[in-house]
């Protein structure tokens, strides 16, 4: 089949016409079927993206399944995986099953509900595999819009301030992108992704209002680059949206935020920051760098205040993509491999920790902690679920949020020692949040009168759970399951950068030596 | 000779026939009684029109020793112009009708409207260009206070009037000036007379010139009719306002700078950039404080200008087609919009109040979801009509070497999105029971319906713009050369 790619970003499309144009009425026979058509159609979704891990071919670096098409000014309709990417496109298709079994309980506007997932999905999938710069910039940002609705109309008490604060907040970042896009258009004349990565942006470095840019063109770009991705991933200080847009986020909003949108700005850096703009990554590295380690301490500080569950778990997905921002500017095989790696981990793990809040929030209607307490007396299962967890997103080894802490520190280490060394404290840190949030919820005596006629998971939660529990463990016993993928398109990566760099600091220290004489 | 000039400038004398015929035969018969007919007729006779010229129209024509030009560049500025006065006239029939204003001089009066905008996009002479001006806005200025016995619409019609004539004042003064220094009024002999620099005269009425085509597109700072205007008229009319006289204003400002002052493209470069960057910013600031959904289509239509201004900055082909293929955009993005605004009812009775629309996703989905896109699609997000638009401009901006005027406009439209949300949020997000509601007529709802479909989709690949970009590029090739 020469368009997989294709047909699967376009299956959830699909779907969402199908119930746009199909199901009338809002009765619960409607609800029910709208439900079931979503499942459906992220079920095959799941099903057809199961073709292209099995076709894809892990030694080999390059872009695989492209397909091309024209398209309007000069840009063109491309898309393709390559190691780096692939296991995104799994990993979503892998959770949306479960985001809309998480949506279940719903009963207002259930159609629009679910073609608002299903469109998400869409343009995830396409994030993750276009390969033009524009067609990118499309699925980025077009995915707002089903966000900005899904937080709006779904959310909870204080949905408009936050669905409006992270529909602006990023998209002042992306605009920024926007025109450094148009930027590369410009220099470069074209807008395919794989020439742009063999395209050297200029270096020398000139000054702007007296501004010395060192790297020139290239840290500029990266400088557009990085206010998008870094409102995205979200870094510390930008990252003030996402506790926001996770409290206010419904269930399935929020395991989607995290789980899958988060990542974008990761896979960003990979794409695009990494390759194109090697230069600006090593003159701008060192602060992403810091800024990561501030993240970490910083946000997992904060945590440890929180009175509401969503919120000490949306700023620890801050602290851990702090872990990724970090293992990617560490350019290295351990960090590259770590980030991706605790990308994925955190995809399923963040996720199933917001399904556990939803599990409560459904049944207690409150996510203050204060209101829980003991839970493990008429909850068992659930106990045992929530554990498992919080154990992997403190990084327990064995589970897949401890390979993916260790290969990223391990990555910075060779790199800068103190910003690991501060880094490291983070992970200790979320041992104490993630900890002291489970024994406030989950243990001691059951005392609240309004706990004791809670009841424990039924089949349908558990059969969410089962999957997630399954890859965590998975990945945390046998890593290589990830990182025999992404090895060879990271080790090109690295490669490609180094031999950048090589010709950089040749030119540099010609030019040092040509001032010198 | 004369025969070969009559027929270049055929179409023009044709639709002016037909607007004098139309009005004789009202006025003889039973006068209003006639005029949904006429309306309807009128529209057709607009779209057989847009037909003809783009059957017709190849290569270049010039009448009248050069006053009169019709080549690629015009004739897309008219087709845009024919057709989207025809789908607002039917637009505005029910509307009118319903309100007792459907008098059988409005159609004949955009008629007049629109040859003005004809002869204004074909003009090769500053006397032409008057000529063409001065009809269409004296028509407009009819129209905007066309529900006499309201104070805001006749309040509208005397301010249109009042700051159009000053408006045309600057401009005619400038016009002097190019004359007494040019010593021509031809666009062509002026190009020659600057063709080594311009002497200090000439750029000072380039810049009255530029003062008055700034007001016709209400491009900031001299934007400041816009919002009543838009406000005060009967909105079907509005409609009308933000469509094709926009597309006209925005062509002969293209015209003129280019095929007149082609030679001098960095003295007035700085100007339009200049009126660009007020402009994003004045339209997107200023709307945010609006509670009448008109007003605040009246700033959006001023940040829009900015940005198709940001393409003629450009000064180059690229920026011309671009600044071309964002009007048309805008044209559709602004059909759609108003053909909801205009079926917005409250109690039997038209409303344009933003709160009023709070909850209307409950009460009429599909006109809800029109919105949506509409207005995602203004506000620039992909993958709507509206993105493409945006990108079309900076790319020719910052091929320009205006990079700084790309980052600006940016930003704006940051700001600017903020507005736009809201009435998403009013619409989607918030309740209320006792708003605007109400079926649209057949011809809104088709309206609304296939220009979502048009901003929602016409960018796929395939698609791509129904091949609109090859035409738009051929037309800003024969104005920059």
């Amino acid at each position: 089949m020469g368009n997989l790619l294709s047909l699967t970003t376009f299956i959830p499309l699909l779907g969402a016409v199908i119930l746009a144009v199909f199901l009338r009425g809002d009765d619960a026979d409607a609800q029910r079927n709208a439900k079931w058509v979503a499942l459906a159609t992220t079920a095959a979704t799941f099903i057809v993206s199961l073709f292209i891990i099995g076709q894809f071919d892990p030694s080999n670096p390059d872009f695989q399944m492209v397909e091309e098409a024209a398209w309007l000014l000069g840009l063109q309709y491309k898309m393709g995986v390559d190691g780096i990417s692939v296991l995104f496109v799994m990993l979503t298709t892998f959770l949306m099953p479960i985001v809309i079994g998480a949506c279940w309980k719903v009963d207002v506007r259930v159609k629009e509900y679910m073609i608002a997932f299903l469109v998400l999905e869409t343009l995830m999938l396409g994030v993750f595999m276009a390969l033009d710069l524009v067609l990118f910039y499309l699925f980025f940002e077009a995915g707002l819009i089903p966000m900005f609705l899904i937080i709006g109309i779904w959310g909870g008490a204080n949905r408009i301030y936050a669905s409006f604060k992270f529909f602006l907040y990023t998209f002042l970042g992306s605009v920024l992108m926007l025109v450094a896009m148009v930027a590369m258009f410009s220099q470069a004349g074209t807008t395919d992704i794989p020439t742009l990565m063999a395209f050297d942006f200029g270096s020398e470095t000139f000054s702007i209002l007296g501004v010395q840019i060192v790297g020139g063109m290239q840290t500029l770009l990266w400088i557009a680059f990085f206010a998008s991705f870094a409102v995205k991933m979200p870094m510390w200080p930008v990252h003030t949206w996402l506790p926001d847009a996770h409290v206010q986020a419904p269930t399935a909003g929020s395991v989607v935020l995290a789980a899958i949108l988060l990542k974008m700005g990761g896979y960003g850096f990979l794409r695009f920051s990494l390759p194109m703009f090697p230069v600006g990554s090593e003159v701008m590295g060192p602060l992403v760098l810091w800024l990561s380690a501030i993240a970490i301490v910083y946000t997992s500080l904060v945590a440890l205040v929180q009175q509401d569950m969503k919120k000490l778990i949306a700023y620890s997905s801050v602290a851990h993509m702090g872990f990724v921002t970090m293992g990617i500017f560490a350019v290295n095989q351990q960090g590259l491999d770590g980030a991706i790696f605790q990308m994925i981990s955190h995809g399923f793990i963040a996720g199933a920790l917001f399904l556990c809040v939803g599990v409560i929030y459904d049944r207690m209607h409150t996510r203050e902690i204060d209101a829980y307490g003991g839970l493990v007396n008429r909850m068992p299962a659930y106990a045992l679920i929530f554990l498992f967890f919080t154990m992997a997103n403190v990084g327990l080894p064995g589970t897949s949020g401890f390979v993916g802490e260790f290969l990223t520190l391990m990555g910075v280490f060779q790199v800068n020692t103190w910003v690991a060394a501060v880094a490291a404290t983070g992970v200790i840190l979320s041992a104490a949040y993630a900890l002291w949030l489970y024994r406030r919820v989950v243990m001691g005596d059951l005392i609240k009168e309004s706990l004791k006629t809670i009841k424990d998971m039924d089949g349908r939660e558990r059969l969410m759970f089962t999957p997630l529990v399954i890859m965590t463990l998975l990945l945390g016993i046998y890593p290589s399951l990830v990182t025999d993928i992404i090895g060879p398109s990271v080790s090109a990566l690295i490669g490609e950068y180094d031999v950048a760099m090589a010709a950089y600091e040749a030119g540099t220290m010609v030019a040092e030596n040509g001032a010198g004489e | 000779m004369i025969s070969a000039d009559i027929q270049v400038v055929l179409p023009e004398i044709l639709l002016a026939g037909y607007a004098m015929l139309a009005l004789l035969v009202a006025v003889y018969t039973s006068k209003d009684g006639l005029a949904s007919t006429l309306t309807w007729l009128t529209a057709g006779v607009f779209l057989a029109f847009a037909v003809w010229i783009g059957i017709n129209g190849v290569g270049t024509d010039t009448a009248f020793s050069g006053m009169f030009v019709s080549d690629d560049f015009s004739r897309f500025a008219k087709i845009t112009i024919l057709i989207s006065a025809a789908i607002v006239l039917l637009m505005s029939e029910g509307y009118m009708a319903e309100r007792g204003l459907l008098r059988f001089e409005y159609p004949v009066l955009i008629a007049l409207a629109v040859v003005g905008m004809m002869v204004m996009v074909s003009a090769g002479d500053l006397m032409v260009l008057y000529m063409g001006l001065e009809l269409q806005s004296l028509s407009l200025y009819v129209v905007a206070s066309l529900r006499r016995d309201s104070i805001k619409s006749t309040e509208a019609g005397l301010k249109y009037f009042v700051l159009g004539a000053l408006s045309s004042g600057l401009l005619l003064y400038g016009a002097s000036l190019v004359y007494g220094f040019a010593g021509t009024t031809l666009f062509t002999g002026i190009i020659i007379a600057v063709a080594d620099g311009a002497p200090i005269g000439l750029l000072f009425g380039l810049v009255f010139l530029l003062t008055g085509f700034a007001f016709k597109v209400s491009a900031a700072p001299f934007h400041m009719w816009t919002p009543d205007v838009y406000e005060g008229s009967p909105t079907s009319v509005t409609a009308f306002f933000a469509t094709a006289p926009k597309v006209a204003a925005m062509a002969l400002f293209a015209r003129v700078v280019f095929d007149a002052f082609g030679g001098i493209v960095g003295d007035w470069q700085q100007i339009v950039a200049f009126l660009s960057v007020v402009s994003v910013f004045v339209g997107s600031i200023a709307a945010i404080g609006q509670r009448d959904i008109k007003r605040l289509m009246a700033y959006s239509s001023i940040a829009h200008m900015g940005f198709a201004l940001m393409g003629l900055a450009a000064g180059t082909a690229l920026g011309v087609q671009a600044m071309l293929i964002y009007m048309v955009i805008y044209v559709t993005m602004n059909i759609g919009t108003f053909a909801v605004i205009l079926g917005m009812h409250r109690d039997g009775k038209p409303t344009t109040d933003i709160t009023m629309l709070k909850g209307y996703s409950n009460r009429e989905p599909l006109m809800a979801f029109v919105l949506l896109v509409m207005m995602f699609s203004l506000a620039g997000v992909p993958p709507l009509l509206g993105f493409f638009g945006k990108l079309y401009v900076l790319r020719a901006a910052y091929d320009a070497g205006l990079g700084w005027l790309a980052i600006a406009g940016v930003v704006a439209s940051v700001i600017g999105a903020f507005y736009y949300l809201r009435i998403v949020y009013y619409v989607y997000f918030a309740e209320r029971d006792d708003g605007a509601a109400g079926r649209l007529p057949p011809v809104l709802w088709t309206a609304a319906v296939v220009s979502t479909v048009i901003v929602a989709l016409a960018w796929v690949p395939g698609i791509n713009l129904f091949g609109l970009e090859p035409f738009a590029a051929e037309a800003a090739l024969t104005l920059v050369n």
